[in-house]
Parts: C-alpha cells; sequence; structure tokens
C-alpha cells in the first residue's frame, strides 16, 4: 500500500521532450512507472523513446491513454497554465516540479485545481516515490526501499538524506513526498499525515519541515488531535537569519514568526519526536516502534 | 527584491494614488537643489536603504530650510543602518497630518490569497500594533481571480473613516494599490502611513513593495530597479553566478547542494560547536563552473576557516562537484582546509577524480561536518 501514486498511476509527462523533461521522463521508465504519454505542443504524434506517444495537449493525452496523474517539467512562466490545463483534462494528481512559479500565479491556480477536485502536488518539489513500484518526479530511486515509513518533506535532498539513513538502517518507505518549498502550494503537511493515517501499511511517519509560514504548527495540532501513528520530525533553519530568504521562496523568518525553535515547540507539544539533525531519525523512530 | 520607498512611491503615483512631490539627492549639494525645487519650507530627509526602523537608527530628520536639509543629509548619506550603508536620501516636504492610517496588501501564505489589511492606527509599525492592538487590524482576503471587490475596498475603507467622502477616497486608494500590487508581481505592498491632511485630502506619505523573485523575468522594468550597492557585494556576485548566497557571521564555509540540506548542514555546523559562515546552495543541475565561482565567494570570506562540502548526488552530479573543485584549486589559490562529503549519483567517478589529486571524500555527513568544525577551531586558535 501506499499514498497517491501506486501501481494504477497512468502518468503523463507535460514538457516530455524539454531537457529536464525528457531525462526524468527515461528515469521514471527506469523505474517502472507506467508512463503512457507525453504533451508538448507541437510536436504530437510523435512518440518518445519509440514507446510514448506525444500529444499536443494533455486532454488528447488523457482521452486517449487513461492518463490519471500528470508531472510538469516545463519552465516556470509555463507552470501555471500546465497546472490549470492537466487539472482542465480531468487529471486526478498533478505534480509541478518546476521552480519558480510566481506567487501570484499560484493565488489563482490554487483555488481553480481545487474546485476541479484534483490534488496538486509542488509546485518546486522533487515529487514522489512509492519505492518499488513507480516514481513520479526526481527523487532517485536508488536510495529508496519498500517498507512501512510514510516521509513528507518541504525539501529535496534533505529528504533524500534523511531516506538514505532511513534505507541504510533497513527502514523503508511506503511513499515519500516532496510538498515543495513555495510560500504557495497544493499539497500540505496535513493532507499527507491525513493521507498516511489511512493507509494501512504505513507504520510511522517522517515530517520534514523548515522555517517559513505556520504549515508545521498546524500539522503539529493534526497529530495531536488526529494522528495515532507515531511522528518524527525535523525542522531546518535553526541557524537562519530573521528576513532573509533561505533559498527556498518559502523559507523566511518574517518578523518573529515562523522560526525553527517555534514549530519545534510546536512539535514538542503534539508528542512529535524532535529529530535533533538528520541521523537522528533512525534511533528515534526505533524507540516508538 | 525590496524596492527603495522612493522607487516604490512613483510606482504609487503611476497608478493614481496622490503621494506628495519629492526627489531623490546622492549628495549634500544635491539634497540641498532638491529642497529648493520642492519649494516647501520644511523637509523631511529620509534614507533610502533595504532596513526597516529607519527613523529609530537616525536615518529620517526634518529640515526647515534647504541650507538645513545639506547638513541633514550630510550626516545621513553614509550612515550605516543595520549593517548597510546610505547612498540616497529622500526628500519630500513635510506633510501636515490631521489622521494616519495604515493600508497594505501581502500574500497570505495560509488562505493562499491577497490579502488586504487596514488599520486607523498608522504610522507605526504594523506588526507592533497586530502584537498590542490585535483589534485595531482589519483584513480582507481577495480571490485573485477577481481582484480586490469594489464593497471589499469600501468595506475596508469605513474601518479608517467615519464619512463616506474620504472612505470614497480610500477605497479608490485601496483598488490603485491592489492594482499596482499586481502590475509589479509584488508579494507586498503597503502604505504606511496613509494621511489625512487638515484640508481633508488623503495621501500616501510612505510606501513599500516587495517583488517576488520569480516575476522578474516578466517585469523587466521593475528588475531593473535593483540597486546592487544597497546590497552586500558578496551576494551580488553570487547571484550574477547563479548560486543562492547568505553571508552570516561564523568560520565554516558552506557549499551545498539544495536550500534544505544547506539550512541542516549550517545547524549541523552549530549542533557540533562551530558557526556557519553563510548559506550557500548551488543548486539542482550541477556544472563545475558554479563550484569554482562558490568556492572564489566563499575564500573571499576572510572569516572562513575551513571549507565544508555536503553534496547529495541527485540531478546534481557528484564529479561534477569534484571537477569544480579541483578547477577551482588550479585556478587560484585556496588556502583554507576543505572537507568534502560526497554521496549519491556518481560518486564513485568524483571520488577518483578528487583522489586523483590528492584529496580525499567523506561519504558521512556527520563526520564531515565535525571535521570541519575542528579545522576551524584550530585554525582559530593557531
Amino acid at each position: 500500500m501506499s499514498v497517491f501514486v501506486d501501481g494504477n498511476t497512468r502518468l503523463v509527462v507535460q514538457g516530455i521532450t524539454g531537457r529536464d523533461g525528457s531525462f526524468h521522463a527515461k528515469q521514471m521508465m527506469a523505474y517502472g512507472t507506467r508512463v503512457v504519454a507525453g504533451v508538448t505542443p507541437g510536436k504530437g504524434g510523435q512518440t518518445f523513446q519509440d514507446t510514448v506517444p506525444i500529444f499536443n495537449t494533455v486532454a488528447e493525452a488523457a482521452a486517449q491513454t487513461g492518463a490519471n496523474t500528470s508531472v510538469i517539467y516545463v519552465p516556470a512562466k509555463f507552470a501555471a497554465d500546465a497546472i490549470f490545463e492537466a487539472a482542465d483534462a480531468g487529471v486526478g494528481l498533478v505534480v509541478c516540479i518546476t521552480e519558480g512559479v510566481p506567487v501570484l500565479d499560484m493565488t489563482r491556480v490554487s483555488p481553480y485545481v481545487k474546485e476541479r477536485g484534483a490534488r496538486l502536488i509542488g509546485p518546486n518539489c522533487p515529487g514522489l516515490i512509492t519505492p518499488g513500484v513507480a516514481k513520479v518526479g526526481i527523487i532517485p530511486g536508488q536510495i529508496c526501499t519498500p517498507g512501512p515509513i510514510g516521509v513528507v518533506s518541504r525539501s529535496g535532498t534533505l529528504t533524500y538524506e534523511v531516506v538514505y539513513q532511513l534505507t541504510r538502517a533497513g527502514m523503508g518507505q511506503t511513499t515519500c513526498v516532496g510538498i515543495g518549498g513555495d510560500p504557495i502550494i497544493g499539497t500540505s503537511f496535513i493532507d499527507c499525515l491525513e493521507a498516511f493515517q489511512a493507509d494501512p501499511a504505513t507504520k510511522a511517519v517522517v515530517m520534514i519541515g523548515e522555517i517559513g509560514g505556520t504549515d508545521e504548527q498546524q500539522a503539529a495540532e493534526f497529530v495531536r488531535t488526529r494522528m495515532t501513528k507515531p511522528v518524527v520530525g525535523f525542522i531546518a533553519g535553526q541557524t537562519a537569519p530573521p528576513g532573509r530568504r533561505m533559498g527556498h521562496a518559502g523559507a523566511i523568518i518574517s518578523g518573529s514568526s515562523g522560526t525553527a525553535a517555534e514549530k519545534m515547540a510546536a512539535f514538542e507539544h503534539a508528542g512529535i519526536a524532535v529529530m535533533q539533525r538528520p541521523a537522528d531519525v533512525v534511533p528515534l523512530l526505533k524507540e516508538r516502534r | 527584491m525590496n524596492l527603495h520607498e522612493y522607487q516604490a512611491r512613483e510606482l504609487l503615483r503611476r497608478a493614481g494614488i496622490p503621494v506628495p512631490p519629492d526627489g531623490v539627492a546622492t549628495t549634500p549639494r544635491e539634497a540641498k537643489q532638491v529642497a529648493e525645487r520642492l519649494g516647501a519650507g520644511k523637509v523631511v530627509v529620509k534614507a533610502q536603504v533595504h532596513a526597516g526602523g529607519r527613523g529609530k537608527a537616525g536615518g529620517v530628520k526634518l529640515a526647515d530650510s534647504p541650507e538645513e536639509a545639506e547638513r541633514t543629509a550630510a550626516k545621513i548619506l553614509g550612515m550605516k543602518i543595520k549593517g548597510l550603508t546610505v547612498h540616497t536620501v529622500l526628500l519630500a516636504p513635510a506633510a501636515e497630518i490631521a489622521s494616519e492610517a495604515y493600508v497594505g496588501v501581502i500574500v497570505d501564505r495560509a488562505s493562499q490569497s491577497p490579502v488586504f489589511m487596514v488599520s486607523p492606527a498608522g504610522g507605526i509599525d504594523i506588526e507592533e500594533v497586530a502584537a498590542t492592538t490585535p483589534e485595531k487590524i482589519f483584513r480582507a482576503r481577495v480571490d485573485a481571480r477577481y481582484g480586490l471587490l469594489p464593497h471589499q475596498a469600501l468595506g475596508l475603507a469605513f474601518r479608517l473613516y467615519h464619512d463616506v467622502g474620504p472612505a470614497r477616497q480610500a477605497a479608490d486608494i485601496l483598488q490603485k494599490l491592489y492594482r499596482a500590487f499586481v502590475d509589479a508581481g509584488a508579494s507586498l505592498a503597503e502604505i504606511n502611513p496613509l494621511v489625512r491632511t487638515p484640508r481633508g485630502e488623503i495621501v500616501a506619505l510612505d510606501a513599500k513593495i516587495v517583488v517576488d523573485d520569480s516575476e522578474l523575468d516578466r517585469h523587466p522594468e521593475i528588475a531593473a530597479l535593483r540597486d546592487p550597492t544597497a546590497e552586500e557585494p558578496s551576494e551580488v556576485q553570487a547571484r550574477e553566478a547563479n548560486l543562492t548566497y547568505i553571508r552570516l557571521e561564523g568560520d565554516v564555509g558552506c557549499v551545498v547542494n539544495g536550500a534544505g540540506l544547506a539550512m541542516a548542514t549550517m545547524d549541523l555546523v552549530k549542533y557540533y560547536g562551530g558557526e556557519p559562515a553563510n548559506f550557500l546552495d548551488i543548486g539542482g543541475s550541477s556544472n563545475p563552473e558554479k563550484v569554482v565561482n562558490a568556492l572564489k565567494i566563499i575564500t573571499a570570506d576572510q572569516d572562513v576557516k575551513a571549507i565544508l562540502f555536503n553534496i547529495f548526488g541527485g540531478i546534481t552530479r557528484c564529479d561534477d562537484v569534484a571537477n569544480g573543485i579541483v578547477a577551482a584549486t588550479r585556478q587560484f589559490t585556496v588556502d583554507r582546509p576543505i572537507v568534502i562529503r560526497l554521496t549519491g549519483t556518481n560518486e564513485q567517478e568524483a571520488v577518483e577524480i578528487l583522489n586523483g589529486v590528492g584529496m580525499k571524500a567523506l561519504t558521512d555527513m556527520d563526520e564531515a561536518v565535525k571535521q570541519a568544525v575542528g579545522l576551524a577551531k584550530g585554525a582559530a586558535a593557531a
């Protein structure tokens, strides 16, 4: 079992002929993901790697291949429209990898997608992987292994670091979800926690947050009131200065709000085991089995 | 990207918001000429730096005459406010004030929408109002697909003024502020204070606009407003090399791929008793040139005593990073010890490249951080 992505995932890659899109489409295919279509306007009728049909629009791709999930690798200025297009085509899960999507675009995209009943993951995220089954995005497959731990994170490489620690210790993962480092994202920590709580295969959850905003505090409240599975948490940015954007558009301490200390306190209050460093993930999970 | 007050005032003026005349000066002599041109007796001289609390720091002063404006500007120009040197002052006629209000619009993360905030308690820091008298702040969430609705604007305006006349003026200003906010690709636009004069006019006396960096590509006219002299030179250099770099006070220089891992690496430096000298993210797709530029920037910081690489290869290839490190050491002298941790994509190739020039690579993040902290401490003690 898993969340959001499984053996029924039929993936359409938006921007499949671009540099990033083609590279990662091959990686996803090699991992075993069912890539059923690609979209690049003007290249409809061609095939990718001699196997995947390319369409001009997501609507055509979905109608002809039954694609139910989309992953977006288009440049930032086209990303909002790519998300609108996927939602309009009736794709249920839309994963936007693109970094640098203007936040005002997201204020229009987010309600639009929700009203059409689709789930957006990202933007500015590494996507998600259900080890051994399918990956949608850019998480390196070789660092993951199947198992009972759910992972949700705002980060990319920091997630890899933590997953790598888990895999080396023999603790496999149900699904790893990178929700993205932007101020406005489609899927929140709470959405993922809710899914992991409902997934029978997931026995414990690792949540990796960072400075900026209050999503971790709200997630902590959800854990406290609604979750029975153990949760281990990490917050990056204890040494970050206020008022500076730490790489991710959303990683900024505004005034006195959004600090690591505040988030770690919220975790502790909610009974979440707080990791002081990435390597703490294994011992803390072992204690809570 | 932060705009200077004088730039924000100009954007609001172009949007049709009443903003009193003003002028900028970079020398005391120019300040005198601007004050003469403004014609008013009393002027206010304001430091143009990207830092809050200018007034408290002595960067905002009144002057009774052009001569006094010249002397005041001489004091403010060159002054340091929160570490930033003042290169420009703004001069404007001192306003007559009957009442002061705050109006602003931000992108609110929680509601995923633009949210207006207004307060009749203007002229002071809105965070302070929020902390002490939150009941004096009124909000309205905007559906970005429809914009600020007329009834929302008027409803907010009535929170500031009881009479319909000034309320309609304020509602008009709120609509224009929202237009300016969207047109600039801003994440924040505020007027503080919005002033009602004794004659009943409503004018914007101070403005702040923060532009979303992701919008700069499609707003070249806004991108052109960037003032590199108002930023730390090493950070400007880093941005031009497509690196995200933030200088801090410590002595362990950090080069990392990915923002989250970069923060976690800094935190781990602190965990093992060291102090990170910087945040530096070389980004996702690696090329050796980026690593060379990163090392140039880090080694230029004389406080750095040891350099720590922490690379988790995914899209970033470890061999690219290793090649960059080797290229850098051939181009210039790296006179500080380097500790390299790398794992992931093409790790083995990277190890061979580094071993070929007598450098070592570690695979464990904790071990690498401990070594770098130890080396920095050793160098500091020596």
